[in-house]
């Protein structure tokens, strides 16, 4: 090994230059600190969280957590609808969301992927109280205590010293946690007691559900409220369920005597099952299809929203195309990528003999042209796209002087705007700038003299251009080219005016998405598989070209 | 001066003028006539037409005015490569995208020549700059004097009969420029192609060249063989171009036949041969060769006119001495002589008597 070079103060020289050069870095950071922040505040994180939601689905496991756990059993291949107990899961699930007022939000959701399901959710969420205020009315008509809440606290609540069963505490936080996005984490001056949470289980859940949720989110006291009619349901459940006497025995704490009896008058109740309850609100329900859907997106993560990005859907028979009607975004990726190549060819074959000409016109005669050039930079887009819209239309300028001209028949005028030459026409007069730049820049920096040599060995001036110029001209076809096909790949606007409906991008596709439809999923698939292409082709230009063969100037 | 050249004319300036604005004229009645295997330069100081000749030569300027002729035959309004001119350009103009191979191999792609004499062609003409084993590499991983040879090989592969040089050696130092020029010199004698070479490099032009011709002003102010150019100068502006030079002001008191006597400002009387002075009282600027002085008054002859000089600086250069003095009023009077064993090396300060031979100083135009 060779020997350590040392520094003049005998420091390793290594660790001298390494601190000299560490000065120097950290102040290259300490200037450009505020610009990276500003774009990671605004841009990388936001976009990150956008591009995260094309595979996030934390909305049906949250919404309704105990359905979905119950769902796990159902056979989807079969026509039989799920269980009792799932529609009983979906009871209770349901009764919270819709208090929270979150059941359509699901109900959307899910109605991306199957339609009805949005007004299925949106007229459930109506009835359930219905369901349980039979059980609530047997109760109260027993005994009027059950309509006391301070009694029902006093029963639920845990006593001094006395156990209390934090696990049905922990998971009910957790679950409406879950639900709301937010954290119910207040001191809520309430928690189960062991004994009655043994003897009432679901009774307890759902009263723990329903004090956590007043407590947090109508910042009432538990104590003073009645409780919902689903705690009744719970109760008539609890009471009802096999077992429930021997349970009811062994309970010896507050209201022991009123539960005995109520469970005394529990097979008086009607009992009416859950999946008949439902099917009276909506018969809906009872279709497997809709139990598909759920059990189909019921998990945290989904490609859900990228299948249906790329015109395809999950069956019980796997992957499967969509139904012809339904197949939209291919053929519009198709055509963003054919059309930015149309616009971003247009732009190499205008722009190229005008940067030509600026590369070789004397400065005073280039700075004019410049200008020219520059001068659409200077005009709000939406004018020059609006002026497009006035100049490209049936009735509009070109299509006049054509008619005036005799080149086309009056009854038979140019479709000119409204589909995709509109958009070519607008997008290439409006990306042309983009192209004429580098091109301009790389030009200026070929010698006049490599084409004079060119001539003087013999050659043409075609091929003194082909051979010479041009080659050297490439960097900057390269970077205008990049530039032009990733911007309008992503434009938005001008189709948007122009474009009719033949003539619109992707980017339609997704702002529709993200502003009309609220499918912000399907968005950011459509949005992640633009940016894949958007690499994709750069990393192929990078192979075939080269990146280092880019130039914007010098 | 070579044997090859012949009498009659291969290339023919014609009273060629050239403009550019249509006010100034950058080139002005410009006659040339040069035979086959010449070597000759165009000397200038910037600005004097020397490039705008050879561009209008080369066919990417056109003549304002008068004709230019090739072999005989106008070429006015023959386009540059029609012309089969070789051309070697200041920047070297070598493709940057292609190879050294590549690059010698275009003169003969656009002229269509078969693949295997392609490269038959470029091997040889890598082989007479010594750059065979470059033949793969890009212009831009050679060095400046590699790159020179690769446009001298580029403007010969496709023989040329005819070669343009446009002060190909301006961007290289020293050592490899004088190199590069005995290269030049020889290969372009043993090809016996005809050369157009410009340069602002006087040595160069003198060491080069079978002919020079000094340009000033748009002019050709004198066409000759290298030593005729500096030791009989036409004109001051050739006298103060070529060379180092001392000028003495003055009017002719006399003229004898193929001498005459010239009366400096100062007053003082020296010798001189009459060049661009024909009548008695006219004023004149004489030239002398810094190295044609004479300080040693037993070399010349006893009728000599002399003049009296104070020594101002002595500067030892190894293989001469330099000497500066102040003669007949002016203060940069130089002159060189050789490092020999029996030289007087001059001491600053000390008084004494220079003459010369009347043949070395030239009465010029003033």
């Amino acid at each position: 090994m060779a020997e350590q070079v040392l520094a003049a103060d005998g420091t390793p020289l290594k660790a001298s230059l390494n601190r000299a050069l560490r000065r120097q870095k950290m102040r290259a950071l300490v200037l450009i600190a505020p610009l990276l922040l500003f774009i990671m505040l605004t841009f990388i994180i936001p976009i990150g969280q956008m591009l995260f939601r094309s595979v996030e689905n934390s909305i049906v496991a949250d919404t309704i957590p105990r359905t979905v756990v119950a769902l796990d059993n159902w056979d989807a291949s079969g026509d039989a609808e799920p269980d009792e107990i799932v529609f009983q899961a979906l009871f209770y699930d349901l009764f919270v969301a819709s208090e929270a007022k979150l059941h359509t939000r699901l109900g959307s959701r899910l109605n991306y992927e199957s339609s009805g399901i949005s007004s299925l959710f949106r007229k459930s969420g109506r009835g359930l109280d219905d369901i349980a205020d039979v059980y609530k009315d047997a109760f109260v008509d027993q005994n009027d205590v059950w309509a006391d809440g301070a009694f029902w606290f006093e029963m639920m609540n845990t006593a001094d010293g006395a156990p209390s069963a934090d696990g049905v505490f922990a998971q009910q936080r957790d679950l409406l946690g879950n639900l709301t996005s937010s954290s119910v984490r207040k001191n809520i001056g309430f928690l189960p007691n062991q004994e009655i949470a043994r003897a009432l289980p679901l009774t307890t859940q759902t009263y723990t559900e329903w004090a956590l949720y007043v407590a947090n989110f109508d910042d009432d006291v538990v104590a003073d409220e009645k409780p919902w009619e689903s705690v009744y349901a719970a109760l008539f459940d609890d009471l009802h369920a096999p077992g429930a006497a021997e349970r009811l025995a062994n309970y010896t704490g507050t209201g022991a005597d009123e539960l005995n009896s109520a469970l005394a008058i529990v097979d008086t109740i009607p009992d009416q099952p859950y999946h008949a309850a439902f099917a009276d609100l909506d018969d809906g329900w009872l279709s497997p299809d809709v139990w598909r859907t759920i059990q189909a997106y019921a998990p945290r993560f989904t490609s859900g929203y990228f299948l249906n990005a790329i015109d395809l859907q999950n069956t019980d028979d796997g992957v499967e195309w969509r139904p012809e009607n339904e197949q939209i975004y291919l053929t519009l990726f198709v055509r963003t990528m054919i059309m930015s190549m149309t616009i971003t060819i247009s732009c190499i074959l205008l722009g190229y003999p005008v940067a030509w000409m600026l590369a070789n016109l004397p400065a005073r005669k280039a700075n004019m042209l410049m200008i020219l050039v520059l001068l659409p930079f200077w005009t709000s887009l939406l004018v020059r796209t609006s002026a497009w819209k006035v100049l490209l239309q049936n009735q509009g300028v070109i299509n006049d002087l054509l008619v005036w001209a005799g080149f086309v028949a009056d009854d038979n005028r140019l479709a000119l705007i409204n589909n995709a030459t509109g958009t070519v026409i607008a997008m290439t007069h409006i990306l042309l700038p983009f192209m004429i730049l580098p091109l301009y820049s790389v030009m200026q920096t070929i010698p006049i003299s490599y084409l004079r040599a060119a001539k003087s060995l013999g050659a043409t001036n075609w091929t003194a251009f082909w051979r010479v110029y041009f080659p050297q001209s490439v960097p900057g076809i390269g970077a205008g080219s990049i530039l032009v096909f990733i911007l309008s790949i992503g434009y938005y606007i001008t189709p948007e005016i122009v474009g009719g409906t033949k003539g619109v991008f992707i980017s339609n596709r997704i702002a529709y998405h993200i502003s009309s439809s609220l499918n912000w999923g399907l968005a950011a698939a459509l949005g992640a598989i633009l940016l894949a292409i958007v690499l994709a082709l750069y990393w192929a230009y990078d192979r075939i070209v080269g990146i280092d063969n880019v130039k914007l100037g010098g | 001066m070579s044997e090859a050249i012949s009498d009659t004319a291969f290339v023919e300036f014609e009273r060629v003028q050239k403009s550019y604005d249509g006010e100034n004229l950058v080139v002005k009645d410009l006659n040339l006539s040069m035979p086959k295997g010449e070597f000759l330069t165009m000397l200038g100081p910037s600005g004097s037409g020397k490039t705008t000749c050879l561009m209008m030569l080369a066919g990417f300027e056109t003549a304002t005015h008068g004709a230019i002729r090739l072999d005989g035959v106008s070429i006015n309004n023959i386009p540059p490569h029609k012309r089969g001119i070789g051309m070697v350009f200041q920047n070297y103009a070598l493709f940057p995208h292609m190879t050294v191979a590549e690059n010698l191999s275009f003169p003969l792609e656009v002229r269509k020549i078969g693949k295997s004499t392609r490269e038959e062609k470029v091997m040889r003409a890598l082989g007479m700059v010594q750059m065979q084993d470059f033949a793969g590499r890009r212009p831009a991983q050679l060095s400046g004097g590699q790159q020179q040879r690769i446009a001298l090989a580029r403007a010969l592969v496709f023989e040329p009969e005819l070669v343009l040089m446009d002060e190909p050696l301006g961007a290289l130092d020293k050592q490899l420029r004088e190199t590069l020029q005995f290269e030049i010199t020889n290969l372009a004698h043993e090809l016996g192609i005809t050369v157009v070479y410009v340069t602002h490099d006087q040595t160069e032009a003198l060491t080069m060249s079978d002919r020079v011709a000094v340009f000033d002003d748009g002019r050709i102010q004198q066409l000759a063989p290298p030593d005729e150019l500096y030791e009989a100068p036409h004109n001051s502006f050739v006298a103060q171009f070529i060379g180092e030079n001392n000028t003495l002001e003055g009017v002719v008191q006399e003229i004898k036949g193929n001498s005459c006597i010239v009366r400096l400002d100062s007053g003082d009387v020296i010798d001189a041969i009459p060049v661009n002075v024909s009548k008695v009282g006219e004023r004149t600027k004489v030239s002398i060769r810094p190295e044609r002085v004479e300080v040693d008054k037993s070399r010349l002859s006893p009728d000599a006119h002399t003049l009296k000089a104070e020594v101002l600086e002595f500067i030892y250069m190894g293989d001469i001495f330099r000497t500066r003095l102040r003669v007949a009023g002016t203060d940069n009077f130089v002159i060189k002589s050789r490092n020999a064993p029996d030289q007087v090396r001059l001491t600053p300060g000390s008084q004494i008597d220079i003459g010369w031979l009347a043949e070395d100083c030239r009465a010029l135009d003033a």
